[in-house]
This record gives structure tokens, sequence and C-alpha cells, in this order.
């Protein structure tokens, strides 16, 4: 019945290789979802799906209206007499803590005195139904002294207005570098913002629990902080507070810290009134009280020598923090780690500001700080190839660390140098890079309106958290009498398949079908104090906590088995769902249930945990110097466009990637998270545009006006491919590479194709300035200053 | 009261005020969470139902909607169809299977909407194959946003489930349902609810005599604009007057010079005709919004709500369309350049109402462009929309009409510039002295879709444009880009 037509050939084939595979379901092979099915027939429970107790309030939020000023009035009389309002509460409430900043304080839970941004939460009032709480929050009378908003991080950076201080990487004599160049060059950058937009908004439902404690349900990147966060701001021991998590509707690093807020505020109602809370954010409330990836002011002055390679100089880079640290301070430091991506940057001075603006706290996003760094020196690749006349490739090539140039400017030592100029030649070939490159030249020469571009972009990414304390993950592991297992750890689902991932290792390490194994919700009293899902760590801490757990549980039975059945211990190996010893004539198997009915009957224990902390790392902020990185992931993209000069209007019509993960846990669920990271990199450069009017509020607050990519945005043709016969060199859960974030940058190629098909314009003389996101207005206004700039020479 | 279907099972005597969507009916009513909510302003598509509707035969034609902004009471007399009512037992919808088996979910919470998207083409394949092409695919699946899967393994499951066995839900293979639905519809009352008043008339005569009694009361269609005043601003509807099963309203009809359209006919209706008289109509509506709004928004509403930034009036305005408006006191035609009357201002007097839009046929050799400047291709809303139309005779224009939306309060015509053009060859000082007079007519505004000086700039290049598509020299050239051209 299928019939296709008028779609390119390499559009039309859905690849069969992606598909399912039959087998077991270990690590290392395409396994579905493990809330697959549950996805599509709607039974997978987000927070909102949870049945309530038939008394649940409802709570809804008054933010502030304005960016900057003194609360003079808080009239809530009208809110508390609206119908169906049950409670209203305010910073006066607060019995225990009342500034929940995760890692530095400056995050108040409600307004004291000073209003810092609009949607900054003022009261907030439980009802007995979603409507009423919401109508209620309307009636609130709030007067405010207000004051000049400060939305200029620039500014703010010059006037010294920072959430945190100034710091600095450096390497060598980066002034001398300068004057010993032979060319020296400049150039600046406005990149954007971007709002997670997570499909399920922040959500949580608390419960009072017997004793003086709660129980959270939230969809939530970090239980382990909610857990904390509730706990200090009622004032009781953490013990008195479990936080359980399932499964966000998707996260992206908006749910790292910027869940905890609600949960702290519907525990207070859950405690006050003795009634479950739930507080689920309307989706404009959402988009304005939580904050986005940070927009950045990059500029370089970079010093080159006569083949386009960098002899040195300085970047600076300027997150606009909004009104609180947040985790600026390692979002901007990742930024600058970043700032040199895959290129030596020769002898350099990385400087990086935390600028105060009157907005919600920017926060983590995939690559937490990493993109915005990666996107200064890839414009001056692009600016030095104008500079020079090569091709932008060309540039990059000679770039890349080599050997001799293979410390980075913070000082860790690159250690799979060879990847990326291998991944970029087999990219290079397998897309065609050149010929197409001619053929857009021939092209373009005969199109005065549409012109075409290409772009071949790279990503090195570091893998680990920067704050090292976090480098570190639990799990515990039940075998029940029935063989059947369960596995929890410290890290959470937001659709990345990350429990997927370790059930495949448990099942490897029990030489289990996959289908024995099942996780559960991630819950603190479970696996305790744990570290975010974040930085890409996932699979990689989690997956190796997992490990150790099933290896010493497995070891354990093994001890078992060599006595109780005497047999040979050595050689001993769990398979195909039994336990094997012996070889050849003399080899036994042994059912796993059976195996683990005997171990119970024998009492011997059926439960472990894992702990996992990651080697080698360590970074000295005093010095900017040190090894931040476990390792690095890496890939390339590249992407070609056709622009609409006239309109300003674009398609991306080609993409073909190639990525590292080294030896790939699953490599259906990598594939999925290239591709995905690639299309939310693309529209973090082209659709997506937040945009705050003068007086600081959003008003790009919905997806009406917030333009994240649709179905038509896929490109026709879109090659992907895993980079094969390259394990990590460092020892990570069976030599993979986590995947979650480094793709992200690969969406970079795209504006970087669309500088190429600009700079056409100007017959490829020079680079032209496109600030991001790069939306049809500000490519037709490139185009027609390039225009112009053409009709005037 | 409303009485309808939900998966092949009977709901009767269901009461809830007026202004209930559909998903708050199902989540907070009906205990059915498989449908989400993403955005509650129609935009995302993760609350994507799928609704039955009976057609002239008798047989239910199944479209999808939004579940967030569908009035509730909307649901008397259909089948309505969620995630939960496709799977038959274990055995999944080749929509569902294909979605799993091409890894196409991930969060998994646009997925039950994707599935609804899917499972509605997969109907639509069931009776009337037609190619899976490019252009189908967007349309069935532009109002799906996904955060996760960057769409590919979405499309290989769009592209595959066709070769799935046939499973399909028990309730489709009741012969009986679409029976029993029909039944149910020509039993409903006027009078849906209790709590306020939701009507739901059935002809002319009975609108005009409400729209009399109740002045006031808010008309409502497909509801997409309007039903964002209760999930949005929290205001309370509680006196609509429903127009969607008013026959004069739902009816097309052909005369002589045009066509009379029904102001409550929705847009995905209009698609055939369009496609046939003014393709470039037709491919604009791929780009009005999603199929799940095109489904339910009507012409009537658009032209009633009168933004500035709709997308129908400036075409309209060029194709020199005509109004019908009605009510207590008689019908009145009217030009639709004589409806904008001033930002969000019209020439509707409050008991009135439009009941008809009449679309002139094409004139011999008449040509039509529209172009519609966006930040994202599918589902976004216009920051500058331009429909010319012309015919060139002797190798001069004539018969120019140039219409504009986004670059006033209004949508308008711009006489000073179509005068430029107006019995010229497209020559460059033809359009010189066009584009000089379209500086002149026109003073947008900034705001968050794009600046006045890039409004400026794109109305003028699309002035450009059309002398580069006119001017026969450029036939070699390529002005516009696939995906955008018509």
């Amino acid at each position: 019945m299928r019939t296709l037509t008028e779609l390119a050939p390499e559009a039309s084939q859905p690849a069969p290789a992606r598909r399912a595979e039959s087998g077991s379901g270990a690590a290392g092979q395409s396994r579905i979802h493990e809330s697959a099915v549950k996805h599509v027939t709607g039974r997978a429970a987000y927070i909102d799906d949870i049945p309530c107790p038939a008394d649940t309030l409802h709570v809804a939020l008054g933010l502030s209206p304005v960016a900057h000023g003194r609360l003079t009035r808080l009239d809530l009389e009208k809110v508390k007499a609206a119908p169906g309002v049950v409670d209203v509460i305010t910073i006066v409430d607060v019995p225990g803590h009342t500034d929940i900043g995760p890692v530095f304080p400056g995050d108040p839970l409600f307004v004291d005195d000073e209003i810092s941004y609009v949607g900054q939460v003022i009261f907030a009032v439980a009802a007995e139904s979603y409507q009423a709480a919401r109508r209620a929050a309307t009636l609130a009378v709030i007067e405010i002294d207000e004051q000049p908003a400060s939305l200029d991080p620039v500014a703010a950076a010059e006037r010294g207005k920072f959430v945190r201080p100034t710091h600095h990487h450096q390497s060598g004599d980066w002034e001398q570098a300068l004057r010993d160049a032979t060319y020296v060059l400049e150039g600046e950058q406005f990149v954007g913002g971007q709002e997670h937009f997570y499909l399920e908004g922040q959500a949580c439902l608390v419960t009072p629990s017997e004793d003086e404690g709660v129980v959270i349900h939230t969809s939530n990147q970090h239980p382990s902080e909610t857990q904390k966060l509730v706990a200090e701001v009622l004032d009781i021991p953490f013990h008195a507070v479990t936080a359980e998590m399932r499964r966000m509707g998707g996260g992206f690093g908006g749910k790292e810290t910027q869940a905890s807020p609600w949960a702290c505020i519907a525990a207070l109602i859950a405690r006050r009134t003795g009634r479950a809370a739930k507080l689920r954010l309307p989706r404009a409330e959402d988009m304005r009280a939580t904050g986005k990836r940070h927009p950045f002011h990059n500029r370089y002055r970079l010093g080159i020598d006569d083949q386009g390679v960098l002899v040195g100089g300085e970047i600076t880079v300027i997150g606009d923090c909004g009104y609180s640290p947040d985790l600026s301070d390692a979002v901007v430091d990742r930024a600058m780690f970043h700032s040199d991506n895959a290129y030596s940057l020769g002898q350099a001075r990385v400087t990086g500001h935390r600028a105060k603006t009157h907005t919600a706290s920017n926060t983590a996003f995939r690559g937490f700080g990493g993109p915005q760094g990666v996107m200064i020196i890839e414009q001056v690749m692009d600016d030095i190839a104008r500079h020079i006349g090569e091709d932008p490739l060309t540039v990059r090539k000679r770039n890349l660390y080599r050997p001799g140039r293979d410390v980075t400017h913070y000082g860790q030592r690159v250690e799979q140098l060879q990847l990326l100029h291998d991944l970029i030649g087999e990219l290079e070939q397998s897309s065609d890079y050149w010929a197409r490159r001619q053929a857009i030249s021939d092209f373009n020469r005969e199109s005065p309106i549409i012109k075409k571009g290409l772009a071949l972009t790279p990503v090195k990414f570091g893998i680990s958290f920067t704050v090292q304390h976090l480098n570190q993950a639990g799990a515990l592991l039940h075998v029940y009498t029935d063989g059947s297992v369960q596995i929890n750890h410290g890290g959470t689902e937001m659709g990345q398949g990350l429990h997927t991932k370790v059930c495949q290792v448990v099942a490897r390490e029990l030489g289990l079908d996959i289908e024995r194994v099942r996780i559960t919700a991630t819950r603190t009293d479970k696996v305790p104090n744990t570290s975010p899902t974040a930085a890409s760590s996932g699979a990689d801490l989690n997956g190796q906590a997992a490990k150790d757990a099933a290896s010493k549980l497995r070891e354990r039975l093994f001890d078992f088995a060599a006595e109780h059945y005497r047999l040979d211990r050595d050689g001993m190996r769990l398979e195909a769902g039994a336990l094997v010893a012996g070889q050849g004539e003399a080899e036994r198997r042994l059912p796993w249930a059976e195996l683990v009915q005997a171990a119970y009957l024998g009492r011997v224990s059926l439960s472990e945990k894992g702990f996992y902390a990651t080697p080698l790392i360590h970074y000295d902020r005093n010095t900017g110097k040190g090894r931040p990185f476990y390792y690095y992931a890496h890939g390339a993209a590249v992407s070609e466009v056709e622009v609409d000069t006239l309109s300003g209007e674009y398609q991306v019509t080609r993409v073909d990637i190639l990525h590292d993960v080294g030896d790939s846990l699953n490599p259906a669920i990598d594939i999925g998270q290239v591709e995905g990271a690639f299309i939310q990199g693309m529209g973090w450069m082209t659709s997506e545009e937040l945009k705050w009017n003068d007086a600081g509020r959003l008003v790009s607050d919905g997806p009406a006006t917030y333009k994240i990519p649709a179905f038509g945005d896929l490109p026709p043709v879109m090659n992907v491919k895993l980079l094969e016969g390259h394990p990590n060199s460092q020892a990570s859960i069976y030599r993979s590479k986590a995947v979650g974030e480094p793709p992200f940058m690969l969406g970079i190629s795209v504006w970087s194709a669309l500088r190429d098909a600009l700079a056409s314009l100007a017959d490829y003389q020079v680079a032209p300035q496109l600030d991001t996101p790069a939306t049809p207005e500000r490519v037709l206004m490139v185009a027609q200053a390039l225009r112009d700039a053409q009709g005037a020479a | 009261m409303i009485d309808f279907y939900l998966n092949g099972q009977r709901q009767s005597g269901v009461e809830v005020p007026p202004d209930t969507s559909v998903l708050e009916l199902l989540r907070t009513r009906l205990g059915k969470t498989g449908t989400k909510e993403g955005c509650a302003s129609g935009d995302c598509g993760a609350c994507t139902v799928t609704i039955g509707e009976p057609n002239a035969d008798g047989e239910l034609e199944y479209r999808t909607a939004n579940a967030c902004i569908t009035p509730a009471h909307q649901l008397q007399g259909c089948h309505l169809v969620t995630v939960e009512g496709l799977a038959r037992g274990d055995a999944l919808h080749p929509a569902q299977a294909a979605m799993v088996e091409c890894h196409a979910s991930q969060c998994g919470f646009c997925t039950p909407g994707i599935v609804m998207s899917l499972f509605t083409l997969h109907e639509n394949q069931r009776r009337a194959p037609a190619p899976l092409t490019q252009a189908r695919l967007e349309q069935a699946l532009g109002g799906n946003l996904c955060r996760c899967t960057g769409y590919r393994p979405i499309r290989d499951a769009a592209l595959t489930m066709g070769d799935y066995p046939d499973t399909h839900p028990s309730w489709a293979d009741d012969p009986g349902l679409a029976v029993d639905v029909g039944k149910q519809r020509q039993e409903s009352p006027a009078e849906l609810t209790s709590q306020g008043h939701f009507s739901a008339p059935r002809d002319l005569a009975a609108l005009r005599r409400l729209k009399a009694e109740r002045p006031q009361a808010r008309l409502v269609a497909g509801a997409t604009d309007l039903w964002l005043e209760t999930t949005q601003q929290l205001k309370a509807l509680d006196d609509l007057i429903d127009v969607r099963r008013v026959t004069e309203l739902n009816a097309i009809e052909a005369t002589d010079d045009g066509w009379w359209i029904g102001a409550a006919v929705p847009l995905s209706r209009l698609e055939p005709l369009l496609e046939e008289a003014y393709p470039a109509f037709a491919h604009l509506l791929h780009r009005f919004a999603s199929q799940q709004i095109r489904n339910r928004a009507t012409l009537g509403g658009n032209i009633a709500n009168a933004s500035p930034i709709g997308d129908s009036p400036p075409v309209l305005l060029a194709l020199e369309a005509r109004l019908l408006l009605d009510g207590p006191d008689g019908e009145r035609e009217l030009p639709l350049g004589d409806f904008f009357l001033d930002y969000k201002k019209t020439a509707l007097a409050e008991n009135e109402f439009i009941r008809g839009i009449f679309l002139p046929r094409p004139a011999a050799e008449q040509n039509l462009k529209v172009w519609k400047l966006s930040k994202r291709r599918e589902d976004d809303i216009s920051a500058v929309l331009a429909a010319f139309a012309w015919r060139l005779e002797d190798g001069v224009m004539r018969d120019v009409r140039l219409a504009f939306g986004g670059m006033a309060a209004i949508p308008r015509r711009v006489p000073r510039t179509e005068a430029a053009l107006e019995g010229q060859a497209p020559t460059l000082e033809a359009f010189a002295a066009a584009k000089a007079a379209l500086d002149q007519e026109l003073s947008p505004m900034s705001d968050v879709r794009g600046s006045a000086e890039y409004r400026k700039l794109a109305a003028a290049n699309l002035l450009e444009r059309l002398r580069l598509m006119i001017d026969t020299t450029h036939n070699d050239t390529k002005v516009t880009l696939d995906a955008y051209a018509h």
C-alpha cells in the first residue's frame, strides 16, 4: 500500500539497520527504549498523569510584572477570598531557608524586597482546582517602586556588574604572540540564548508523609538537590524528604536546578495544609519564570601565520547570567574551556565574564556554555579563511590539535590526537565535500538571488563535570528469587535512553536477556546523595555504578556456586541466562533462576550496591590549569544550505554527520541522540529567537512566538553515522563515550554554511558578521548590507 | 450534557461548564491522561486527538484536532479517538508499532500526539491510498513538535507504518458505530449545557434568533483563537453560540462568477477548491497553520478576528473577495476591503455575523502570487505576507492588486503602489516607482516577529522578486527556494 514518490532517494529509505535488533539486548546492541511501548500507548505516566489523592490542592503563582524594583505593597486579601482558595503563602511563611541558590546564594524562593526580573515569584496560592488557583493568582494587588532594568550584559560587564568573579585561562605569552603574528584578526559576535522547551513543563506533586516530611514526585534532573532544598526550606532533616522521579518529558538542562523551586513551594503548601499539592507551570509562566541557555557576547583578537594557523591572542566571552549565579560560574567556565573547540589557540588568554542582568537566572542547557564558546572559534576559522583566501575546511584542518600542538589553553593534553583528523577525513570523503564545493561555487556564480553555502564544523567536547565532586554515582541492584532483576541508580530518565543503557549494562554483566532486568523510578531513598543527570555523564557514571553492583553480585554468586555445586571457580561465567563453568566436555550449565533460588536458600544476599568515581580529573581554579575532563568526545557535520538573498529565507538541504561515541552502548539510541542534538542545535542557530521588550519582559513566551524546529525543518537528506573502530582511550563503561551534549554543537555547521552562502555575495572576500539566531531577518539584513557594500565599491 | 463516543464507547450526559476543553474533559473528568498538555494554545500538538464525524454518506471521517483548544461540547455526536483507543489488546496499531521500531520516541511526551497524527494519516491511507510525498508528510506532522528526536525516526515511522499488518482497534470492526454516532448527532439538543450557554443551532434562522436574543454571546466555530482567551487569559466563556452545525454556514456554493464559501467551512475543506482555482492560495494554506488547526479554523474566523497578521485576508483582498454579513436586521454584502476599519476593529455590528465569503473565479490570464515570510516555514505567524494578483496584456501589467499583512494595523491593499504598476511594463523603472510608493504607503511596527526595518525591506524585496518573475529576461534565474515557491 505504501507508495513513495517525490522524495529524494536518500531520504526515502528508512535505515533498516537502525530498527530494533533481535538478541538479548545487552550493552552494545540497538535496543528499543525501555518505555517505548508505554510512550506510544499513552501509558507512560508523567507528573500530571499520576493519580492524586481526592483532596489534592493545585498551586498557582503570582509573578512579578516588572524587571527591577522594590516591592512596596502586596495585598493578597482578594486572592485569599477567591472561590476555592485554601492557602496563600509568601516569603514570611517559609520556616527554613529562604534562599535556594543551588551553588551560591542569590535565589530567594519568593521575593522579599528586591525584585530582580519579570516572572520572579512573589507569592503562591493553593486552591481546590487548577483553574481556581490560576484565577485567584490574578487578583493580587502588587505595588512596586520600579527601577531601571539592566538588560545589556555588555554594559553590565563594563560596569563590573557580575554574579561571580571573572576567570582567566592563560597559556604562554599571548601579547608576544600577537606581536609576532603575520596577521592579527579581530571580531565579535552575539550568540543568542535558547529556551529549553521541554514538552512537559515544570511540574511536581508533593504529598505530606505521616511524620514531619514529604514525598515529592518531580520532573527533575537532580532529585537529591531537590530533597536537600525542600528539607532546608521546611527546616526538617533530609531523611524526612523523599524525591521520586520516573521520567521527564524532556529536560535538556532546564530541570537541573530549576525544578527545585516548585517542589519547595508545593512542599510548603503540603506541610501547611496536610494535603497533597500539585504545582505545574502553564507554558507562558514556565518560559518567563525559568532561566534559559545563556546568551553570550564574544570577542577575539588573534594572530595567525601566513598559513592561517593560530599563533595566539585573546578571547573574551561574556555570559548573560540573568539575576543570580545559579550554575553560571560553571557555565561560563565551560564556554572558556571550549573556546578552542578542536583547535590549538597557541599562546592565548581566555577571559570569561559573568554578567548580571535583570532577567531570569540563566541555567544549564545541553552543552552548558560549551556551544557558546565553540561559536567564537568557529567564527574565527571562517574569518581566517576569508582573510587568507583558503577554503574554511582547509583552515580548520590546519588548526586542529596535532603533535607538538596538543595542549589546551587550560593545560590538558589532548590524548586521541589523530581521531579528529581521521574522522574529518572520512566525512570529507563520504559527504563528497570538495566536489560539492566546486558545484556550489559554479552555481553561485550563475545565480544572483539564490545562493548556496557549505560548511564542515567539528566538535571536541570535554566529558566530566568540571565540579570534581559531582563525578560520582551509585546504584542498587536487587535479584528476586524468580531470577528477575531490579536495578536502580542515581541518574534520571529524560528521554535520552539512560535507563535502557543501564539495563543493558546489567544484562551484559549478568548474562541475561534484557527482559529480565527492570529499572525503577529514581528515588532518593534508594540511592542517596546523587549528582544531577547532566554533563552527558548519565551513562558514564551510573552505568559504571550499575556494573560495579552487578559484577560484585556476580562474583558472590560464583563463590556460592563453586562451593555449593563444587564447580571450578576459574573461568566461571554468566551467559545466555545461565551460569557456565568448565570447558568442553566438563562444561556445566546452571539456569539463572535455579542458581538464584539456590543462593537464596543458601542465605546469600541477592542485593548489592555499586559505586563509581571518575579517576584522573582535577582542576585548579587559582592557576586555571588542570585536567578537568576524563576524555573528549568528537564529531563533525557537513551542512549545505540554500539562501534566498532577497527574502532572507533559507533551507538546509543536506547534512552529513560522523560522530564519535567510542564503542556504542546502544547504536540506535546514540544515533537518536546525535540527530536530536543536531536539530536542536540547528534550531538554536536559526529560528529560536528569544525576545525581551524594553521593560525586560520576555515576549517570545510560547510556541506561537518561539519557534523550535518543526517536522519540515528536518533536512531532506540527513546521513548520520557513528565513527567505528575508535574505542574510548580511557576505561569508560565498555569504552563507550558520552553522547548527550557533544552533537548539539554540530548544529553550528548550519550557521557556518549560512555565512558561507552570504560570503558569496562578496565573492568570498568578506566574512560577514552573522549574529544568532540567524533568523530570516538577520540573514536578509546581512545580505542587504553586503549588496550595498558591493554596490558602493 | 454532551453525548459522544470515546474510543468506541458511548459517553452519555457528560456535564461540564461551556469553556471546558476536550483535553480538560479527558484528563480531569474521564481519567484519560494519555493525551498531554504541552502548551494549551494549539501550537505544539502534544494534545492531538482524532475526531470522527459523520460525512454526507454517513461514514465517519477522522480528522486531527488540538484537544487543548477544542470545546468539549463540540464532541456532541462525534467519535473521539485518543491514544488509549488504538491498540487491540497487546497488539499495537501500525502507527504505534512503527514508532516503537523506528526508535521514534525519546522522552515520550509528544509521542501520543504524534501517534494520533500518524494514526489519522494511516486511516486516510486505508480509505484512499495516495503517495506519501514530503508535502503530505509535512501536512500530517507539521503541527506536532518534538524536542528530542529531530524527526528523522518519526519520518521513518510514517513511511513504514503501511508495511505493518493492519492491526486495528476493535471499535473499527463495529459497523454500527457510525450509525450510532450519526443518530446521536441527529438527536442533539440545541442547547448543550445548563451551566451557561453552549448553543448549537442547526440553521440560519435559529442562529439569527439566538443572535437577536443574546447579541453579547460569543460565536464559536473552530475555537482555534477564541479558546486561548480561556486557556491563556483565564477568561470565562460562558455564553457561546456554536456555528459549526449551521447548514448555511457550512456550504460551498459555486456560482457563475465564483464561490460562496460558508463562514464556518474549515480550511481543510477548502483545500480541494483552492488547489483547483488558486494553487498559490492552497499552498499558503499549508503554511497557514498546522493540520490540526486547519481542520477546525475557518475563513470566517480568520476574517472576523481582524488580526493584522491573519494570513487569508491579504489574499482575499488581492482577489477582491466580498463578504455577506447577516443578522436579525437582515443581510448585507460588503467588499472585504471595507470590512477592516482599524486595529481589530471591523464593520461588523454586535448582533451581526459573517455568513459567507465570496471568492471570485480567476479572471482569464490572472496571476496570483502569495508569499509569506516567517521565522519557521511551518505553523508560524507571518512577519510579512504579500499577495499579488495581476495579468499581463500586451506586455503591460493590468488589474494589479497588491495586498499585505503584517505591514499596518490592518491587512490592506496598497493603491498607490498598484497604480505605479498598473498599465506599466515590468521594468526596473516601474518597480522602482512602486517600491517608492510602497515605502510611503506602509509603516509597519517592530514586534516579536520582526523589526519595522526588516518588514519594509522584505516587502520591497518581494516586489523585486515579483519583477524578476514577470520580466521574462530572467526566466532562467531561480528567485525562490523550492520549499517556499509557488
